[in-house]
């Protein structure tokens, strides 16, 4: 037996232990409540942001049930004075492994099957519809190149041997696609409800397209092209932020995108200056 | 034919360098290996704190780090490069040098021939020459900091170009170089080791140690370093690769056109995504080499201060099979946006979120251990307790990353830092003290501080929760790692200033760990004196006496005659009966 005071001692430290482990669940709920995600402005993002609100309706159910469990053995058995239950069966523990194993099969496998992995071949599987805007971005230390193909819906050939202070891209002015190409740097310009396809490059290391308004978040690669698309739902001014270690830069590698209605949009692509005139 | 090991041959050297400098005791090289990566976390502590000052108050000047980093800190100012410098090194440090050396190769060394009753590790010398292939592993990474550009600054992960190109990064220089020497020897010493945890629990176990009555510690151990044997020379290959990379003109990861300093690059045909294989090929391995013994430790932590079995043995050792099998195959959840084809990303999202059911069943085992318990919240077992709470939270939040949809939104934010710091900081931190709190009775024959050792843990475990629980937050309202700033995005200032909160809860995180240091250089030479088996456990290694001589055991070997987990077995004298307690004397209840 132990002393008085030692149990009471014993009883309050598991009863403070589950205190905490409540608290970690009720903070937990507090913040997942919360909206973290900045405001939508794209329309695959709908689908992202579902996948992102399921999981945390189910496995934030999880964590809080977890902690709130943990805190009540740990308050419970910390008063015990005995042994009340010792060993289970073969047949048992294999029963009540059932539980978690279901658990996660649904919540976390069922969840990339059912929800997330439509969405991801909807964003990643399918090309983007011919109607699309192209436009290529081309990353590089610590700025977002953006160019249009211009009339002809071409772009021009690159080369980097080309590139110069004026040229950042190394546009060969050879190529007749180039000439009607237009050349921005770091905003760009895309009209609302229309599916956007960019291709993306990279100039000397790797960086990441990220559009937090329109989830998108993609990797550019030297020695890539990666195309992607997505379909702007709101106009507006958003950030392009950088999203993959690209050098002391990286935190200030900071691009816009406007997104505009799309009879806007053609006024200010036609007026601007085409790579053959500027160059 | 069976050699019984001779006594003799275990004779202890008598001179001071061979005895404590160039052992080849187990023990004597776990201690050496623990003690080093204590003085590796106290670096890598410190970068972390720098981190956090810079994160905090991005805009203030220290004048008096100015005169500590004249060059990284000009002007009282942290320059980018060198926050760069000490996100690598941190991550470096904290995962190779601190958790692998510490729980891994420190408790692994000193524990695994006790527990299993043999007298060594197979190969002794091997060992030696495995810690001392880390020691200048470790002083190349320390001197890195102090040469031309800095140290490493390319990230723990040293993504080429950033990595393989000087003009890309200031740390990509000589500091770069190093890192990668620096990793390789780290690679070689952790293979030796590795070869000689499998070779060992295989081979050298005492007459009765079936697989099925090995304490669960040793388990993660043979498949931890099962892990590490196939997963890290791949590394190592990548490794050499990128040196010549670096300094052959070869282009293995780079390819043509690369434009850098107003000149295009003479490289071609490389592609930077098979470094991002071959590292994540190790990457995501070495997180179970990691964590597998930490919930070891904390299963092992368990039964004595529960007095009763752990919930599922078998269960256990099955799932650690499980996600030892299919961490081998799900690399590419690292790379989900990477320019990877999607295709593929699909198959490493479904191969990932499998992992959540073994690892479920293990924290579910963790839970029920404690039904029916007696439990005595002594310092080893409030660690052990947080492990869990830790995996569960760090485990619960990968389910959004291995989720290849939500991880588009999360991929690269803070949600990733506070995942992994959850789990490969957390779990094994927390085991890694437990073990420290549970273990020094038998290393240093005296008790650690129980009052200091709790407030140690109370402060740990809420200041951990502070920390990264609020960094998943940051990272679902998009805010990008490895910033050294916030302050030029306008979608992060409805967030940003959480960091503040963020940096003084990791400030008394980093001071908590001080309490530590005190109390183990304290209880070593003013520690109550520890009897012989102070917690009253059943495992080998309390058999053994305190501290365990050379070759561990006197004339013969012990005989074993049960699993590990023999508490409150009824009828018997006391109510923890030692694997080596006949059955003639206590029944054998499983």
């Amino acid at each position: 037996m132990r002393e008085g005071g030692e149990q009471l001692k014993h009883t309050l430290e598991g009863f403070f232990f589950a205190f905490v482990l409540f608290t970690i669940a009720v903070v937990g709920i507090g913040l997942g409540v919360q909206r973290w995600l900045p405001p939508l402005a794209s329309e695959h993002g709908a689908g992202i942001d579902r996948m992102i609100r399921y999981l945390i309706l189910t496995v934030g159910t999880l964590f809080v049930v977890g902690h709130v469990v943990l805190g009540y053995f740990i308050w419970r058995f910390s008063r015990q004075d005995r042994v009340t239950y010792r060993l289970a069966s073969a047949r048992a523990e294999k029963l009540w492994s059932l539980i978690p194993g279901i658990v996660m099969a649904l919540v976390a496998e069922g969840g990339v099957l059912v929800i997330g992995l439509p969405i991801w071949q909807k964003y990643y599987l399918r090309p983007a519809p011919p109607d699309a805007v192209l436009v290529e971005v081309t990353a590089e230390q610590f700025a977002w190149n953006v160019r249009y193909p211009g009339r002809d819906g071409r772009l021009g050939r690159t080369d980097p041997r080309l590139i110069s202070y004026e040229n950042p891209l190394g546009i060969d002015a050879q190529d007749p696609a180039a000439r009607d190409d237009v050349v921005q740097l770091g905003v760009m310009y895309v009209p609302v409800g229309r599916p956007v396809h960019v291709r993306l490059r990279s100039k000397d290391t790797l960086h990441s397209f990220f559009l937090p308004h329109f989830r998108v978040k993609q990797d550019a690669v030297p020695g890539m092209t990666i195309d992607i698309w997505f379909t702007p739902t709101q106009t507006g001014e958003f950030e392009i932020a950088c999203a993959e270690l690209c050098g002391f830069g990286h935190f200030q590698m900071r691009g816009l995108l406007r997104v505009l209605p799309p009879e806007d949009f053609e006024r200010w692509l036609a007026a601007q200056p085409t790579f053959a005139t500027s160059f | 034919m069976a050699i019984e090991p001779s006594v003799h041959a275990h004779e202890e050297p008598r001179s001071f360098w061979r005895r404590y400098i160039f052992s080849t005791d187990h023990k004597v090289i776990g201690i050496q290996y623990f003690l080093t990566a204590m003085g590796m976390a106290l670096v890598g502590g410190i970068l972390a704190m720098l981190i956090r000052l810079q994160l905090g108050w991005p805009e203030a000047k220290w004048p008096l780090l100015a005169k500590l980093f004249p060059r990284g800190m000009s002007g009282g100012v942290m320059n980018p490069d060198f926050y760069l410098a000490l996100i690598t090194m941190h991550g470096t440090l904290m995962i190779f040098f601190v958790i692998s050396l510490g729980l891994v190769s420190g408790f692994g060394n000193y524990l695994l021939p006790l527990q299993i009753g043999a007298r060594d590790m197979a190969f002794p010398f091997l060992n030696m020459l495995s810690y001392w292939t880390v020691v200048p592993a470790c002083a190349i990474m320390l001197a890195s900091f102090f040469v031309e550009g800095g140290a490493a600054a390319s990230g723990w992960t040293a993504y080429p170009p950033l990595s393989a190109v000087e003009q890309a990064v200031p740390g990509s220089g000589l500091g770069q170089t190093l890192w990668i020497l620096g990793m390789a020897l780290f690679i070689a010493s952790f293979t030796m080791g590795g070869l000689n945890f499998v070779t060992t629990i295989l081979n050298e176990r005492t007459r009765g140690m079936s697989m099925m009555r090995l304490p669960l510690f040793i388990w993660t151990l043979l498949i931890a370093s099962i892990l590490g044997l196939l997963a890290f020379p791949p590394l190592t290959a990548a490794a050499i690769l990128l040196l010549f990379d670096r300094h052959g003109g070869t282009s293995f990861f780079l390819p043509s056109g690369l434009y850098f300093g107003e000149r295009v690059l003479p490289h071609s045909g490389g592609s930077p995504l098979l470094w991002q294989h071959l590292f994540w090929f190790l990457g995501h391995p070495e997180v179970y080499v990691l964590i597998l013994p930490a919930l070891g430790v904390a299963l092992d932590l368990l039964p004595p201060f529960t007095r009763k079995p752990i919930f599922g043995y078998r269960l256990t050792v099955y799932s650690l099979f499980a996600i030892g099998v299919l961490s081998m195959i799900v690399w590419g959840h690292h790379m989900f946006v990477s320019g990877m084809n999607p295709y593929v990303g699909e198959f490493f999202a479904i191969g990932t979120l499998a992992i959540t059911i073994p690892s479920a069943i293990i924290g579910f085992n963790l839970i029920a251990s404690l039904w029916g318990a007696r439990l005595q919240l002594r310092t080893p077992a409030l660690f052990a307790l947080g492990s869990i709470a830790f995996f569960g939270t760090g485990g619960l939040g990968g389910i959004f990353l291995g989720n290849a949809t939500s991880d588009i939104q999360l991929h690269d934010t803070y949600f990733v830092v506070g995942h992994f710091h959850f789990m490969i900081g957390g779990v094994t931190l927390l085991a890694l003290f437990g073990g420290t709190y549970y273990w020094f009775p038998k290393m240093f024959g005296r008790m650690m501080n129980e009052r200091l050792g709790k407030i140690h843990f109370w402060l740990t475990f809420v200041a951990f929760y502070a920390v990264f629980l609020t960094q998943h937050f940051l990272g679902l309202g998009g805010m990008p790692r490895r910033y050294y700033a916030f302050s030029k995005f306008e979608f992060l200032a409805p967030i940003r200033d959480l960091n503040a909160f963020v940096s003084v809860a990791a400030f008394v995180l980093g001071v908590a760990q001080l309490i530590f240091l005190v109390n183990f250089f304290w209880s070593l030479f003013r520690g109550a004196r520890a009897e012989e088996n102070p917690w009253r456990a059943t495992t080998l290694e309390w058999v053994a006496p305190t501290p365990p001589p050379h070759g561990n055991w006197g004339e013969t070997l012990s005989e074993v005659h049960r699993w590990p987990y023999d508490y409150s077995v009824p009828g018997a004298p006391e109510d923890f009966t030692p694997q080596t307690v006949p059955p003639s004397v206590v029944e054998v209840t499983r």
